[in-house]
């Protein structure tokens, strides 16, 4: 595992190959299909959140309040990255992004943004909600909540040895081209 | 609250938050076929860990809770209406209590009320027999594995896939490497054969209520079952997408006629966070028996 620590270095991006396990300590913005689309036509962050050196996480988490009215995150896994394509590259273009975590990888505009501006894709384990619940030490914050709801809205993770893989580096590679091509070739063998 | 309202948050609760123990056997043998340090044995590890953990904290699996489709066999006479209340109040009472997520959005407004009841939302599938007992099935699929389903209609020239079981075969194959690790895999396959576009779908779906180490009893089905399982292993998809050995957990394949016109086949993936359940109800409407 290797540690990375928010506000991420470009060159500490850089240096990340595909297959390489990471453990992200510090602070994560969630982010998804209606931030996505809001921020691709023309929307502006809200004071609070920035993404400049930053890790955006696609995800939709189940937060509760606790009896002292703190937010509580119980479920909080990736959700599919792909629906964001066709936003992706100008967010990591416009915001600074230097990764973004998600699960399924992204396309080939997004792999060219990665590798344009110093970013990488991190595949975090679909469906491990609570395994990934738990490496979140505080919801310090959520924004837009009453325009998106819950599932869609901004939240402020803070995070402790969060795991991600490396699929998509900032060198133009992406494990899941590999394994398609891989597969589709396996896969003329047996029909 | 009335005892039915109790047994169906019991079965929301569980079912959003342990794997039954029959796809557990099967993701358990995933994590022994991985190469040990390889970032697919990772994956299956934190699989695990997130089983253990979700069933530990009462929590749920994953934080799609996904759509919320009841399955239930009832007696003549029995009172659905009743019933589609006590449902819907109920998966209200459990998006509550964090069994659920809130998951249902109004399509044209995009509004979400947070109560997960609406149009279509929880859907109610009934279906009387002559017995008195009833039985509630749960299924909770989520939108990952949702979206990768697919549906072909024979022939489909592209795939040199004719009307008939081998083509049958290529088009599921097919959605299998379309899939990659989208769908969250490693997945498991519920298939229809025949139908219109709708029926297809949805009896595809209700394949996944059999248990995973069941045998077709037609054996031609069977054979085809048990190979795209073997075939789709071979592949190197893997959990998650990241290459391995794992990418099928089990196919299920149901048939129903079809006009001569058509001939379809439709793919409904489920991701390994296979949430399903069951219970048969006693004439108060307590759990008598866990049916998985």
């Amino acid at each position: 595992m290797i540690p990375l620590t928010t506000p991420v270095s470009e060159a500490a991006i850089r240096s990340l190959k595909v297959g390489e396990e990471v453990a992200i300590t510090g602070r994560l913005f969630t982010g998804r299909d209606a931030v996505h689309k809001y921020l691709h036509e023309g929307g502006q962050l809200p004071p609070g959140v920035s993404l400049h050196q930053g890790i955006l996480y696609h995800c939709g988490p189940v937060v509760i309040k606790d009896d002292q009215g703190n937010w509580k995150c119980v479920a909080a896994g990736p959700t599919t990255s792909i629906r964001e394509e066709p936003y992706q590259w100008q967010v990591i273009r416009d915001f600074g992004l230097r990764a973004v975590i998600g699960k399924g990888g992204m396309g080939d505009r997004t792999l060219e943004a990665c590798k344009e501006h110093g970013c990488v894709y991190l595949h975090a384990i679909g469906g491990a909600a609570q395994v990934l619940a738990e490496r979140i030490s505080r919801v310090p914050n959520v924004y837009f909540m009453e325009k998106f709801g819950a599932p869609e809205a901004i939240w402020e993770f803070e995070v402790a040895a969060f795991p991600a893989v490396v699929t998509m580096d900032a060198h133009g590679n992406s494990l899941h081209k590999e394994v398609l091509a891989a597969s589709q070739a396996e896969l003329a063998k047996y029909v | 609250m009335n005892l039915l309202s109790e047994s169906l948050l019991e079965l929301i609760r569980r079912t959003s938050a342990e794997i039954p123990e029959d796809v557990h056997r099967a993701t358990l043998a995933g994590l022994e076929r991985e190469q040990k340090g390889t970032i697919a044995a990772s994956a299956m590890q934190i699989i695990e860990q997130n089983i253990a953990l979700a069933k530990n904290k009462s929590q749920p699996i994953c934080q799609d809770t996904g759509s919320i489709l009841f399955y239930v066999d009832c007696p003549i006479g029995f009172d659905e209406l009743a019933f589609e209340t006590a449902a819907q109040e109920t998966v209200t009472l459990a998006t509550r209590k964090g069994y659920l997520r809130q998951n249902s959005v109004d399509s044209i407004t995009g509004k979400n009320d947070g109560t997960n009841v609406g149009p279509g939302s929880p859907s109610l599938h009934f279906h009387q027999h002559r017995q008195p007992t009833v039985e509630v099935r749960l299924m909770l699929k989520g939108g990952g594995c949702e979206n990768v389903g697919a549906q072909y209609s024979l022939p489909n020239e592209k795939l040199k896939a004719n009307r008939d079981l081998d083509g049958c075969r290529k088009t599921i194959l097919d959605a299998v490497v379309s899939a990659q690790g989208k769908g969250c895999g490693p997945g498991i396959l519920g298939v229809c054969i025949g139908g219109d576009r709708a029926t297809g779908y949805e009896f595809s779906k209700r394949q996944l209520l059999r248990r995973l180490d069941d045998r077709n009893p037609n054996p031609e089905l069977d054979r085809l079952e048990q190979d795209i399982v073997e075939t789709a292993n071979k592949l190197g998809i893997g959990p998650m997408g990241f290459g391995g050995k794992t990418t099928l957990l089990g196919t299920k394949i149901g048939v129903l006629n079809r006009l001569p016109a058509s001939y379809f086949v439709s793919i409904s993936y489920m991701c390994w966070a296979y949430r399903r359940h069951g219970v048969a109800l006693g004439p108060d409407f307590s759990i008598q028996q866990w049916l998985y």
